[in-house]
C-alpha cells in the first residue's frame, strides 16, 4: 500500500519533473517520500485495517515463524520475532487485536534485506498477536495468543 | 535532537546483523499523569537504516511499539568496516541519526 502510493507519488511527480528535480538536488529528507500512515496507524480493529490494506483476512501460512512468550508478565514489553521464508517477503506488518490502535509497527524490507525483524511492543491485556506479511505481492498471516499478566498501557 | 541509539552491527558468512536500541519515551498519548492530565503522544513514527548509502529497512512505528524500541533486522552483504546509519523521526518532528561501522562476528 505504502509502495503504492509512493509509486503513485513518484510517477506524478516525475510528470511535472518538480519531484525529480527535488530528490536529484538532494532537498527530499530522508523518509519524506514514505510518509506515515495516519490511516492504517489509527485502525481500532482487524477488519478496520484489512479495510485499510484493502484485504481480507489472508490465509495463515507454514512459512511464517512467529515467537512471542506464552505468558507476558509486563505487557509494556512483549518481545515479539518474526522470520518468514515465503519469498520475496516484502512487508511485515506486526497488529495487537485487543489494543486501542491494532498495528504496532509496519516494516518495509528491500530485495536483499531478509524477511526478519526482531522488537518489543506493549500489550493492554490478553490478546492475539497477529503478523501480515506481504510476499510476492500478496498478503499472508501467522498469529499466536499472549497471556498478559499486568497491562501494559497502565500508568 | 533525540537521544543517541546505540547499534551494532556485524557481518558473519556474507550476512549482516543489525542489532538497534533507541531511547525514546514512546507515550501512548493515553497515559494521565498524577494530576489527571492526559499525557501527550509522543513516538517514533518512522525509522530508516542504510548500508553504506543504500536503504536496508524501513520502518513505520505507532505508539504500541514498546519504550525505547528495539530492533533487530539482517540484510545479505556488508563487509568489516562498512557504515550502518539508522534514522529515526517523531510526531513532534524530532529526530536522530547515528552511525556504526560493522564488525566481523565471531
Amino acid at each position: 500500500m505504502v509502495n503504492l502510493e509512493r509509486r503513485q507519488a513518484l510517477k506524478t511527480g516525475g510528470a511535472l519533473g518538480l519531484w525529480g528535480l527535488f530528490l536529484s538536488l538532494g532537498l527530499v529528507p530522508q523518509g519524506a517520500q514514505a510518509e506515515w500512515n495516519k490511516p492504517l496507524f489509527s485502525a481500532k480493529t482487524m477488519n478496520e485495517a484489512l479495510d485499510g490494506l484493502g484485504a481480507i483476512l489472508p490465509a495463515s501460512s507454514e512459512a511464517i515463524a512467529l515467537t512471542v512468550p506464552e505468558i507476558a508478565e509486563n505487557g509494556a514489553v512483549v518481545p515479539v520475532s518474526v522470520t518468514s521464508t515465503l519469498p520475496d517477503t516484502t512487508r511485515i506488518m506486526v497488529f495487537v487485536d485487543k489494543n486501542p490502535n491494532v498495528l504496532a509497527a509496519d516494516f518495509s524490507f528491500p530485495a536483499g534485506t531478509e524477511g526478519f525483524v526482531t522488537t518489543r511492543v506493549k500489550m493492554g491485556q490478553t490478546a492475539q498477536v497477529i503478523v501480515l506479511v506481504k510476499a510476492d505481492g500478496k498478503l499472508y498471516r501467522a498469529a499466536r495468543e499472549v497471556k498478559v499478566t499486568q497491562g501494559g498501557c497502565g500508568g | 535532537m533525540g537521544s543517541p541509539m546505540k547499534i551494532r552491527a556485524a557481518v558473519k558468512d556474507g550476512v549482516t546483523e543489525v542489532k538497534v536500541l533507541m531511547q525514546h519515551d514512546m507515550e501512548t498519548g493515553l497515559r494521565k499523569d498524577a494530576a489527571g492530565a492526559v499525557i501527550p503522544a509522543w513516538f517514533i513514527t518512522e525509522l530508516t537504516a542504510k548500508h553504506n548509502g543504500r536503504v536496508v529497512l524501513e520502518a513505520q512505528f505507532g505508539t504500541a511499539v514498546s519504550k525505547n524500541p528495539y530492533l533487530v533486522f539482517r540484510f545479505k552483504g556488508g563487509a568489516k568496516g562498512d557504515k550502518v546509519t539508522v534514522s529515526w523521526k517523531d510526531n513532534k518532528d524530532d529526530s536522530r541519526s547515528d552511525e556504526v561501522e560493522i564488525a566481523e562476528k565471531a
